[in-house]
């Protein structure tokens, strides 16, 4: 018996040899492989359009004098305007996100049993198709004889104009693209509080208004502001809702770098508006991230 | 007096179910809203949609399928799709047994890290990478796709496995080692058997995404061509009912991938419980 145990503890130690040159604890050996990957897939292409971004106009080559003309460019010019669009739009989405998920996220945990998981499933099948390829489904649907207007014209003979391109189209598309990231962290959240807790409100003599407002909601905070973060995020960072359903009348910030990138070659200052994205997402990011324990969230108590 | 609130209260209660199911089903209806106007869309012989349809039809899918175009596009996105999917699982893995079975002094810096890249506008990083390939020399094919995926799909699978790995008992790797059982042997015959429904659903996951994606793609294919950035294309000149019909077809592959891979997770659940 201690003969057939010995050699078993021996493998448990780090087989490769430098794994125990770098004396890595196991869960530190197994976060090697997707930490290596980050750096080498995310983090140097991130570093790289950093430097980019102090490079001179129109340059494709980073050995360049470096310069913040790049950023006096942006701050001088009208781009904040496609910042400005970008955030609102992204606003305007997160809210009106919130209030349609808080009822499907509490039905799915208190009221629709075992229909839940078929009812997050369909939630779920449209993430898998490509964006562009489902707001195209919206345009067959508002164009003019589209699913809608004839609808409308063969039922009632009324001849509407299309809805589309308009800024309304823009916000109901993002609405639609970003539903499941605002919905999945909210029902995390609601399922978060426990029945005993609501109960004892009831008995306690609160009314249905105030166990949303102490119970309910601080208990399913976190999964909330989670929701409102991945799906603000996602929205900052939309481009083919305005460019399929918005007609390119407004222009968002990703549009503008993509722009810089493509049309108008100038790879600085697209990598410099890339920067100013990039520290706007990531400091929300950072700043919401550090006041959450992500054990807690996703399972283990 | 008591009976009459009691009956008034499951009365409202009844009004109140009522309402959150008419709710859902009227937001699970916009959401394939869509999808339904594709299809409509791709049912139809003429050249050009008009609704309500005069000529119902097929035409336009025998067209699609017999068009040996369509037959490189699908075999492009498929092979990226799988690759991603191979790659992304056996990186995600490890990473995942990191992210939510191991106590080690990195690991909440770790799971954030890994958050980042999934709250990223994939567009921008579309870009950066085209950037990034165009400095170290990498020549533009579905293979630098493949690694364009990766960089986003690889965080979300480790996510997705990780759910599953939280609800693992580490004691059970323990007791195989302590009966004797190799480090390959306990990989082989407790750990992945016991994680498999996480590891199955990551998998699912990684496809999926990989086969939809169009903004990671856009920027690094080079001369290769995906389903969404051919769909792209033809959407923004040169509409034929072709559109509609591969869009349902994506729509179809996910439902039926979904479905099916979700039943199986049930069958086998059952099996093991019998």
């Amino acid at each position: 018996m201690a003969e057939a145990s010995a050699p078993a503890i021996a493998t448990r130690q780090p087989r490769f040899v430098i794994l125990r040159w770098l004396k890595l604890r196991p869960g530190a050996a197994h976060a090697l492989p997707v930490i290596a990957f980050l750096l080498i897939g995310f983090a140097a292409p991130l570093a790289w359009v950093i430097m980019f971004s102090f490079m001179p106009e129109r340059s494709f080559s980073l050995l360049n004098e470096p310069t913040l003309d790049n950023y006096v460019t942006i701050f001088s010019g009208t781009t904040y305007r496609s910042f400005l669009w970008s955030l609102g739009l992204a606003a305007v989405t997160v809210i009106l996100l919130a209030l349609i998920c808080y009822p499907i996220a509490y039905g799915l945990t208190r009221v629709f049993g075992r229909w839940s998981t078929l009812l997050t499933l369909l939630f779920t099948i449209p993430l898998f198709v490509s964006e562009n390829v489902r707001l195209y489904g919206w345009i067959l649907f508002f164009i003019k004889n589209g699913v809608m207007l004839g609808t409308l014209k063969s039922l009632f003979g009324y001849e509407g104009e299309t809805w589309l391109f308009t800024e309304g189209m823009i916000v109901l598309g993002m609405v639609y693209v970003y539903m499941p990231f605002m919905l999945f962290p909210m029902t995390l959240g609601v399922s978060m509080v426990p029945n005993e807790t609501r109960d004892a409100a009831f008995d306690l003599g609160a009314s249905r208004w105030q166990v949303f407002k102490e119970v309910d909601l601080p208990l399913a905070m976190p999964g909330i502001v989670i929701g409102f973060l991945l799906s603000f995020v996602l929205a900052v960072g939309a481009l083919v809702e305005a460019k399929v359903l918005g007609g390119q009348r407004v222009i968002p910030i990703v549009h503008e770098i993509e722009l810089a990138f493509t049309y108008a070659q100038n790879w600085p200052l697209g990598a410099a508006l890339a920067v100013l994205l990039m520290l706007v997402v990531g400091t929300l990011v950072m700043l919401v991230l550090r006041r959450f324990d992500l054990d807690t969230i996703l399972g283990r108590r | 007096m008591a009976g009459a609130t009691t009956s008034g209260a499951a009365g409202s209660k009844r009004w109140r179910t009522a309402l959150l199911w008419a709710w859902v089903l009227s937001v699970v209806a916009f959401m394939y809203m869509p999808a339904l106007s594709l299809l409509l869309a791709s049912s139809t012989s003429s050249r050009y949609f008009i609704f309500p349809i005069t000529r119902w039809g097929f035409d336009w899918w025998e067209k699609t399928f017999n068009s040996i175009e369509i037959h490189i596009l699908f075999k492009t996105s498929i092979s990226i799709a799988l690759c991603v999917t191979v790659i992304a699982v056996v990186i995600a893995f490890f990473g995942a047994l990191a992210f939510a079975r191991y106590d080690w002094k990195g690991r909440s810096l770790f799971q954030k890290i890994v958050l980042l890249p999934i709250f990223f506008p994939q567009s921008v990083l579309g870009l950066a990478l085209l950037l990034w390939f165009n400095a170290m020399g990498i020549p533009l094919s579905w293979k630098s796709t493949v690694f364009a995926h990766l960089v986003w799909i690889v965080p979300v699978v480790t996510l997705v496995i990780s759910i599953q790995v939280y609800s693992f008992d580490p004691a059970l790797e323990e007791a195989a080692f302590d009966l004797g059982a190799t480090r390959w042997q306990v990989l082989r015959e407790v750990t992945l058997p016991v994680l498999f429904p996480g590891l199955f659903s990551g998998a699912l996951f990684a496809f999926l995404l990989s086969w939809g994606n169009f903004p990671l793609s856009l920027f690094t294919t080079g001369a290769d061509t995906t389903l969404p950035e051919y769909l792209y294309a033809k959407m923004i000149a040169g509409y034929t009912p072709g559109v509609p019909v591969l869009g349902t077809v994506s729509t179809m592959m996910a439902a039926i991938l979904l479905l099916g891979g979700y039943g199986l997770i049930v069958l086998r659940r059952r099996a093991r419980l019998k």
